[in-house]
């Protein structure tokens, strides 16, 4: 927190729980794939509760499909998603023990299928609690890297050889047992570069990887 | 960092005093100071801009609950107030207003609170012709105000009640308009706990939740608030508490507020029988709506 944090930032209103960070962990999902074909949002607590009220519909939709908080077309986001051709469902869930303000998000792109699950923890932060069932807590401050892997000896080594920028952190989990499938999710203190995400794609043991990069001055 | 330390710095160096705050401001977070004012300038030229656009506007809000405030003010000759005032007041509704119809705001310091900073602001654009430059370093004054507050006490409503919100955007808009005319940092700091003191203990009672009922009208009500308590530093007056110390009185306050009286929407005028029929009717509204 300083000076820029106190005084800004620019963004959509009302809330900066309900719109800007709403607005953030959907476009964490639209970083991680781009627009998807179909999306399901499923709102927990607060956000299930008031969130008509507080536009997180419309700010959801707007982050789902790239927007940023301060674009003036976040309201009308109902019909640019319309416009690109995006389906999309909204519902209402008791996600169980997680932050009032929790958006799972589930979207469909061709053969890709991506689950993630983030909160709005106040003052438009946010974490990135579940990405594919995986448990982590990203705060969208780095670039991260999410790497679908087989789940082999070498296979983790294999991806860390590959990135030449200093890493933040490390998440991985084991998510499919009977087909061992492992999901690694990598912060890092710099954008990858595409040699880096190359290197990473040819490895006989990655299945799928995103890249979730930052732009200048920007938390997601 | 106190406001107290801030201002020794000054009496020891007689820099100008939001050179001081922007120095600080890289001491604490490393960054660049040239690179924070610019960022800074870009958020006041766009409270400027949307205050302009917005100015009196009708708004269609989310729950409808409000949207015609600041065009009903803009719309009539003032009685009572200054020019001065009437449009720091159709801007801060104007702002209250834009944000609840999800339109562009600058969370200043936050989304609830985003009218009182820009109507004094545009009011000295506006009414005094300010010059750019003179009011960027009012703004980065008032910053600074608020800086103290994140870092001693809470800016937020669910930790601190709306003396958290608003009453620090009231501190903050004190201290700009002080800034402006004085240059002097002493009386930004009595016209800043001057403002924080007369909304101590203000509770977030928001109707349904939504940040509408009372925010909109509340800041409109407070940017007069800044500006009485600006013209009363600028006259001499002085608050017997200094600004940090009010500062840890409001965090005390906002800590024993029960939670029924910190944005849940439970308390205060939230619960009252006609905020419960009106939640009532809007929630029947969204019934198959999109």
């Amino acid at each position: 927190m300083g000076l820029l944090e106190v005084s800004g930032p620019v963004m959509t209103g009302p809330s900066s729980s309900h719109t800007l960070g709403a607005l953030r962990i959907a476009r964490f999902v639209y970083k991680l794939m781009g627009i998807p074909d179909s999306v399901v949002f499923t709102l927990h607590g607060s956000f299930a509760l008031t969130y008509k009220g507080h536009g997180t519909d419309r700010a959801l939709l707007a982050g789902i499909i790239g927007l940023k908080a301060d674009d003036p077309r976040v309201k009308d986001a109902y019909k640019l998603a319309k416009d690109v051709g995006l389906k999309y469902e909204f519902e209402f869930a008791d996600l169980g023990d997680v932050h009032p303000n929790t958006v799972l998000i589930k979207a469909h792109k061709g053969d890709l299928y991506n689950e993630v699950e983030g909160s709005s923890i106040g003052g438009g932060a946010i974490r990135i609690t579940k990405i594919n069932g995986v448990e982590c807590s990203l705060a969208g401050d780095y670039p991260a890297l999410v790497v679908v892997n087989k789940d082999r000896p070498g296979a983790l080594k294999g991806i860390l050889d590959c990135i030449n920028v200093n890493i933040a952190n490390v998440y991985l989990r084991r998510v499919n047992a009977l087909e061992g499938i492992a999901l690694t999710i990598i912060e890092l203190d710099e954008n990858p570069t595409e040699e880096v995400l190359e290197c990473i794609r040819t490895l006989k043991n990655v299945i799928e990887v995103y890249a979730v990069r930052l732009e200048e001055g920007e938390i997601i | 960092m106190k406001f107290a330390e801030l201002i020794e710095i000054w009496q020891n160096t007689n820099l100008e005093f939001s050179e001081i705050i922007l120095a600080q401001e890289m001491i604490e977070t490393g960054r660049d100071p040239e690179k924070v004012k610019q960022v800074l300038s870009n958020l006041l030229r766009v409270m400027l801009e949307e205050a302009e656009k917005n100015f009196g506007k009708r708004f269609e809000t989310l729950t409808g609950l409000t949207g015609d405030n600041a065009y009903k003010l803009a719309n009539v000759k003032p009685r009572m107030m200054s020019k001065f005032n009437h449009i720091a007041t159709v801007v801060a509704l104007s702002m209250g207003e834009s944000n609840a119809s999800m339109g562009r705001i600058v969370a200043c310091p936050t989304a609830g609170s985003c009218g009182v900073v820009p109507g004094v602001a545009y009011a000295l654009w506006e009414v005094e012709k300010a010059n750019f430059d003179d009011l960027l370093k009012a703004f980065i004054v008032a910053s600074g105000i608020g800086n103290v507050v994140a870092k001693r006490a809470t800016l937020s409503g669910a930790a601190g009640g709306c003396q958290a919100e608003i009453g620090t955007a009231t501190a903050m808009a004190s201290g700009l308009l002080t800034y402006y005319y004085s240059k002097d940092p002493i009386r930004v700091g009595h016209a800043a706990a001057l403002a924080l003191k007369a909304l101590m203990g203000l509770v977030c009672d928001p109707v349904g939740g939504f940040v509408e009922v009372p925010c909109v009208k509340r800041n409109g009500n407070a940017v007069n608030v800044a500006i009485a308590s600006a013209e009363m530093a600028l006259a001499g007056i002085e608050s017997v508490i200094p600004f940090d110390e009010v500062v840890e009185a409001m965090y005390e306050v906002g800590k024993s507020l029960p939670e029924s009286l910190r944005e849940t929407g439970l308390g205060g005028i939230a619960a009252t029988k006609t905020a419960k029929e009106v939640v009532e009717k809007i929630r029947e509204n969204w019934k198959g709506t999109e």
